[in-house]
């Protein structure tokens, strides 16, 4: 992250137009793969990610089985042409660490312990970056889980804030997120507001941060709307 | 002894007897491998880690081309823990590198313009590597104390031309913050911090805060399956805010 002199903010309005709390067009399908259990594509602007599940399926090597819960397995991936410069295939240090937090922040949300000795598996690939990946992949996931008809409590979804030219905003776009002061990825269970992924870098005050984890929560139930129409899309189609 | 251990938490009692914001006693030792430009080891009770620093020249980023650049990574070696094997890093060795890294970076501790040597073509790396030695709960305090401990021990060698004279100095590495980062845990509605080896698999969820000098909050990282209120998360930074001044005064 590094700070430019060039101002991000104009006029109260963002480069590409949009309010500070404004979300960027997004686009939600369900079941876009018919050979996988559950799958979604969510698009955040020039972000696109698409998710798939399979499972619960049986889980081997069997030494891996956990005889009271299933587990969740999950694994971020950006495809070398979502970026400007080719990103070499295969997991990177990034992407390994956002595997591990997108499982934990849907772990919460699924009845694992209804499936003993079983696995689901989440792929996520970003096929075009423009900023708030994982947040965009994390929509994906919840939205490919449910099309599974994996038992949830509740779907999980994500969004991205951050502070640029001391303003806060919400959903970074690429530019936004390389220019920004701060950036945080937010995952919560919107029914009962209650936050599984929280991460952030950049400097804020604790008045700040509070602000920004206050408007993730209103960014999210904006985006769990949209995750609701799309699941009722797909019966739709039917 | 997990459900020993929760039990006593919701007594309000943990099972070292110490208080619920209370670290484990804490010695840090700096310059102990003199191959390293700077190194230390820190004890959080029986928790250990040593961090190395070491400087080459090499070439700048292109998009900070009068930036020297600053790269973490952790080595959970397996004698530190029945859990840990050899082989390249895992997940959680990843994660934790990434976090110490994003604390360090973004609190801009280092003056990394100072690590230039000539725009665009030669600038300083500054290596820091972690080593966890024993494994006994809050690795990832441990480690970035360690890695802040290490950079302020830190001294840049004199370059000959080409050469880097590893035995003579040009002067120390240019520290301007120190970040302290701070995981609170929670377990049911009670927070603690330093969580040890036995709390960690009681906890819920963990929050690590990065705190810097003037209190601003520079890195945030949950951890943990479990689930946080928004209110959960106002009360633990504040409790890593008012930590952090604690530590940050053991680390000069």
């Amino acid at each position: 992250m590094s700070e430019t002199d060039e101002k991000m903010i104009v006029d109260g309005k963002r480069l590409d137009g949009r309010l500070p709390n404004q979300l960027r067009p997004i686009k939600m399908e369900v079941k876009i793969i018919n050979r996988a259990n559950g799958s979604a594509l969510v698009n955040f602007g020039g972000t696109y990610a698409i998710a798939s599940v399979h499972g619960p399926r049986a889980l081997f090597p069997r030494w891996m089985q956990e005889s009271d819960t299933g587990i969740l397995r999950c694994r971020y991936n950006m495809a070398p042409f979502s970026v400007e410069d080719r990103k070499s295939p295969g997991p990177d240090r990034r992407s390994v660490e956002i595997s591990k937090v997108a499982r934990l922040a849907m772990e919460p949300a699924i009845f694992l312990e209804d499936f003993p000795k079983a696995t689901i598996d989440v792929f996520i690939e970003v096929l075009q970056a423009d900023g708030s990946t994982r947040v965009t992949g994390i929509n994906a996931a919840s939205l490919a889980l449910a099309d599974a008809g994996v038992p949830m409590k509740d779907l999980v979804t994500a969004c991205s804030v951050g502070k640029i030219n001391g303003t806060l905003i919400v959903d970074l776009n690429g530019k936004e997120d390389n220019n920004s002061e701060a950036d945080m990825a937010v995952a919560m269970l919107p029914t009962k507001k209650k936050i599984t992924l929280l991460q952030m870098d950049g400097v804020v005050s604790k008045e700040e941060l509070m602000t920004l984890v206050n408007l993730a929560e209103k960014s999210c139930e904006k985006i769990y709307e949209l995750q609701k129409q799309a699941l009722k899309e797909k019966y739709k189609r039917i | 002894m997990e459900k020993y251990a929760l039990e006593l938490i919701e007594k309000g009692k943990r099972i070292d007897e110490r208080k619920f914001e209370e670290i484990r006693p804490l010695t840090i030792k700096k310059g102990m491998i003199e191959k390293a430009e700077g190194s230390a080891s820190v004890k959080l009770g029986e928790t250990e880690v040593i961090v190395g620093v070491k400087l080459n020249v090499g070439e700048p980023y292109p998009d900070a081309k009068d930036e020297g650049v600053l790269i973490v990574n952790a080595e959970f070696t397996p004698l530190a823990s029945p859990d840990f094997e050899s082989g390249p890093p895992g997940e959680d060795a990843v994660e934790l590198a990434r976090v110490v890294d994003r604390g360090l970076r973004e609190s801009k501790c280092i003056e990394l313009k100072k690590l230039c040597i000539v725009p665009g073509e030669k600038v300083w790396i500054a290596f820091v590597d972690i080593h966890i030695i024993n494994h006994q709960g809050n690795l990832l305090d441990a480690a970035a104390l360690a890695s802040l401990a290490a950079l302020l021990n830190a001294k840049i060698p004199k370059l000959d031309g080409e050469n880097v004279l590893r035995k003579e100095f040009e002067g120390q590495l240019p520290v301007v913050f120190k970040p302290i980062n701070i995981t609170v845990g929670k377990v049911g509605e009670k927070f603690l911090v330093d969580p040890s080896f036995e709390e960690e698999s009681i906890l819920s969820s963990k929050l690590s805060v990065c705190v810097r000098d003037d209190e601003n909050i520079c890195a945030l990282q949950k951890q943990g399956n479990g689930e946080l209120n928004i209110e959960d998360i106002e009360k633990m930074v504040d409790i890593a805010i008012l930590k952090s001044k604690e530590i940050r005064k053991l680390v000069e």
